[in-house]
């Protein structure tokens, strides 16, 4: 039954990630991507890693390819302009292609993964039954991975500060509403008292 | 796994801890201060890079692992992250005037190169594949940005998103090429890589392999990876390309020792191809791709494409004499290329900053000390003797040699020939053409810095022992 479903899931995940790709139009492009990500989170839920699954779902669907669907449907990008050489280029590619499936092909067909290196991945984790994996990702992440923890601060702190940088602008002539200005006017300055003459009304500079 | 946590374990990252503090603490006082502080950010840069070179100094020259094994901290990396912390003080001096001049100076520079200097730092010192890709990732991000930092140059922005773009596609490949080796040795940590592989390797581990090797020959800008320099290094503010040459330069150059050395000696011949293959196309390249040019950033893109090949003879050969002759090689062409950067920067017309060669025609009339500085540094990239570029060929090809790699030495001293024609080319333009209108003065920090080079590169030769001898017991923490 696992089998059948990582074969499920393996095979949607491969072929959606190909029409993110090859879909004519981005918005279908970045609705495959979505397919991707959640088979992919079925891959983790088969393995067992139901936590990475969840957050897979979560940050990757949740976030980031909305994220990118709002960006496509902004971006006005003419696709069938870029697709404009495609043709052209056509031959040149299949062969660069076909190339590289034949040394895919010789590759694969010699390939050998030794036994032991298979089980070398699991000796380190603990059984499903110990602890639950939200558990154990949470007994490492702050002690063993510490370390990482923090480079990936940084590194978003990087992302955060060169995004300020590069598009942050400080224009000229808008008119902010300053509350603390507001809230400081005292009705001596806000407020004028006119006698206005009857059957005349204002003279033109207050209007 | 053990999973104590102590915090005597942080102390080997001290130098990091403290470039990390540092860029925190000034972002603060930027995000306070707005744009006024760009003064007092910049000091405070440079002062957090000098504490940081002290820790460097001040940890024990022991060989420690710590964080779990992630991180570790030897006489290599210490040499290593001092020469980054040079260069990225160097880069900070050189900057000062030449932002002002081109308004643009904003308090965020400084931090991003205080932050792209840790990820260096990081990279030198990673001891297994995570720590080494966010290093690297820290290190690239920030330099993705202060390429575009001058957001209002059409060339800046376009150097900015060709490194992004190209980058990202070659971190991908360092990823695929890290999981596979995860995938056929079962660990991620560089000395587990180096004991689970013994004899005859896998098909996957070689193929993970080449694609490691690829992600960091574009980080070196090695040929074939090396498309995007002459664009990025002529698009991208000048001292920026000079951090980019140098701090940057160095710490992919360390990060590729101590993958190779480090993770994969068992597997030598592996490797070594590929490594061959790659400096003897970097220095073709190197050397004749740049007689065509005429903008000397450009210029020295190509000069530093074709020395990324000469230190990586040392790499192929892959013996302590082989690693030695890195690490001298990358100190005196650290002095090299800072030394040429800042004649460089000191090539303003008014307010507009000139990139020709033609420009520098007859500098030797109207600028006599400058013109010699650039002279002696183009003189010691051509490895002409007794200046310190001669000695830093010497130790890679002497390298070579023992190695039986005499081919690959052949090959680099008739390419070095061929790139004394187009460094001498511009000695000869200065000294023997006409003048032309004279640059305005040499602001302060590039002067200091084009001093200091110079003395080193002038120099060298007089007293060599330190640089040689703590770069050989640099080698052999390495090999233990």
């Amino acid at each position: 039954m696992t089998a059948l479903f990582f074969y499920l899931f393996s095979t949607v995940t491969v072929a959606s990630a190909f029409m993110v790709i090859a879909a004519r139009n981005p918005v279908h492009s970045v609705l495959y991507l979505i397919l991707a990500f959640v088979n992919a989170a079925g891959l983790f839920l088969l393995m067992g890693a139901e936590f990475l699954a969840m957050i897979l779902v979560v940050v990757y669907v949740g976030a980031v390819a909305v994220l990118f669907l709002f960006v496509v449907m902004m971006l006005d990008v003419d696709f069938a302009e870029l697709r404009q050489g495609y043709l052209n280029y056509l031959p040149v590619g299949a062969l660069i292609g076909l190339i590289f499936l034949v040394e895919l092909v010789l590759v694969v067909s010699t390939w050998t993964v030794s036994p032991t290196a298979l089980q070398l991945p699991l000796a380190g984790s603990p059984t499903v039954e110990a602890l639950t994996n939200t558990e154990a990702i949470g007994r490492v992440l702050y002690t063993r991975y510490a370390y990482f923890f923090q480079a990936s601060g940084l590194i978003l702190l990087v992302a955060m500060i060169g995004a300020i940088v590069l598009t942050l602008r400080d224009r000229v002539g808008v008119r902010r509403q300053i509350i603390a200005v507001q809230v400081a006017r005292t009705p001596e300055e806000a407020v004028e008292m006119r006698s206005v003459p009857s059957g005349r009304g204002l003279p033109e500079e207050v209007s | 796994m053990s999973t104590t946590f102590m915090a005597t374990g942080f102390w080997p990252a001290l130098p990091e801890i403290i470039l990390a503090l540092g860029a925190l603490a000034l972002t603060l006082v930027g995000a306070y201060r707005g744009e006024r502080s760009t003064v007092i950010v910049g000091t405070g840069a440079f002062v957090v890079i000098l504490l940081a070179l002290v820790a460097v100094g001040i940890t024990p020259r022991t060989r420690v692992t710590t964080f779990g094994g992630s991180y570790i901290s030897d006489d290599f990396a210490r040499y290593m992250k001092a020469l980054v912390l040079l260069a990225a003080a160097a880069t900070i001096a050189l900057s000062s005037d030449f932002m002002e001049r081109q308004r643009f100076a904003r308090f965020e520079y400084p931090l991003l190169i205080l932050l792209s200097t840790t990820g260096s730092m990081m990279m030198i010192s990673a001891n297994d594949l995570i720590a080494l890709y966010l290093g690297l990732e820290l290190q690239s991000l920030a330099a993705y940005v202060i390429c575009a930092i001058h957001r209002d140059n059409v060339r800046s922005s376009e150097a900015g998103l060709k490194y992004f773009v190209l980058g990202a596609l070659s971190s991908g490949m360092l990823l695929y090429g890290a999981s596979l080796v995860y995938g056929f040795t079962g660990t991620v940590s560089l000395p587990a890589i180096a004991a689970s592989v013994q004899g005859q390797a896998p098909i996957g581990l070689t193929l993970g392999l080449v694609f490691l090797a690829a992600g960091i020959a574009f980080k070196l800008a090695a040929a074939p990876f090396h498309m995007w320099t002459p664009d990025v290094y002529e698009g991208a503010p000048t001292p920026v390309t000079a951090f980019l040459a140098s701090a940057q330069k160095v710490a992919a150059i360390a990060l590729a020792v101590r993958v190779f050395i480090g993770g994969f000696p068992s597997v030598a011949e592996s490797w070594q191809q590929i490594i061959v293959f790659v400096a003897i196309l970097s220095m073709l390249i190197g050397s004749f791709a740049a007689i065509g040019q005429t903008n000397i950033k450009r210029l020295m893109a190509y000069s530093s494409i074709g020395n990324i090949g000469y230190a990586l003879i040392g790499l192929a050969a892959g013996t302590p004499e082989g690693i030695q002759g890195i690490i001298v090689y990358m100190a005196i062409y650290l002095a090299m290329t800072l030394g040429a950067f800042a004649v460089i920067l000191g090539m303003r017309r008014g307010d507009t900053y000139v990139e020709g060669i033609d420009d520098l025609s007859g500098a030797a009339q109207t600028h006599p000390w400058r013109a010699f500085a650039l002279a002696m540094m183009l003189f010691s990239l051509a490895g002409i003797p007794p200046l310190a570029g001669f000695f830093a060929k010497f130790y890679v090809f002497a390298a070579a040699i023992q190695a039986n790699l005499f081919v690959l030495a052949v090959i680099g001293v008739v390419t070095s020939v061929v790139g004394a024609y187009y460094y001498i080319r511009i000695v000869k333009i200065m000294y023997f053409d006409a003048p032309r209108p004279a640059f305005e003065r040499l602001p302060d920090g590039p002067q200091a810095v084009l001093i200091a080079c110079s003395v080193v590169v002038v120099l060298f030769w007089m007293i060599p022992a330190p640089l040689v001898s703590s770069a050989e017991s640099a080698a052999r923490s390495l090999f233990n």
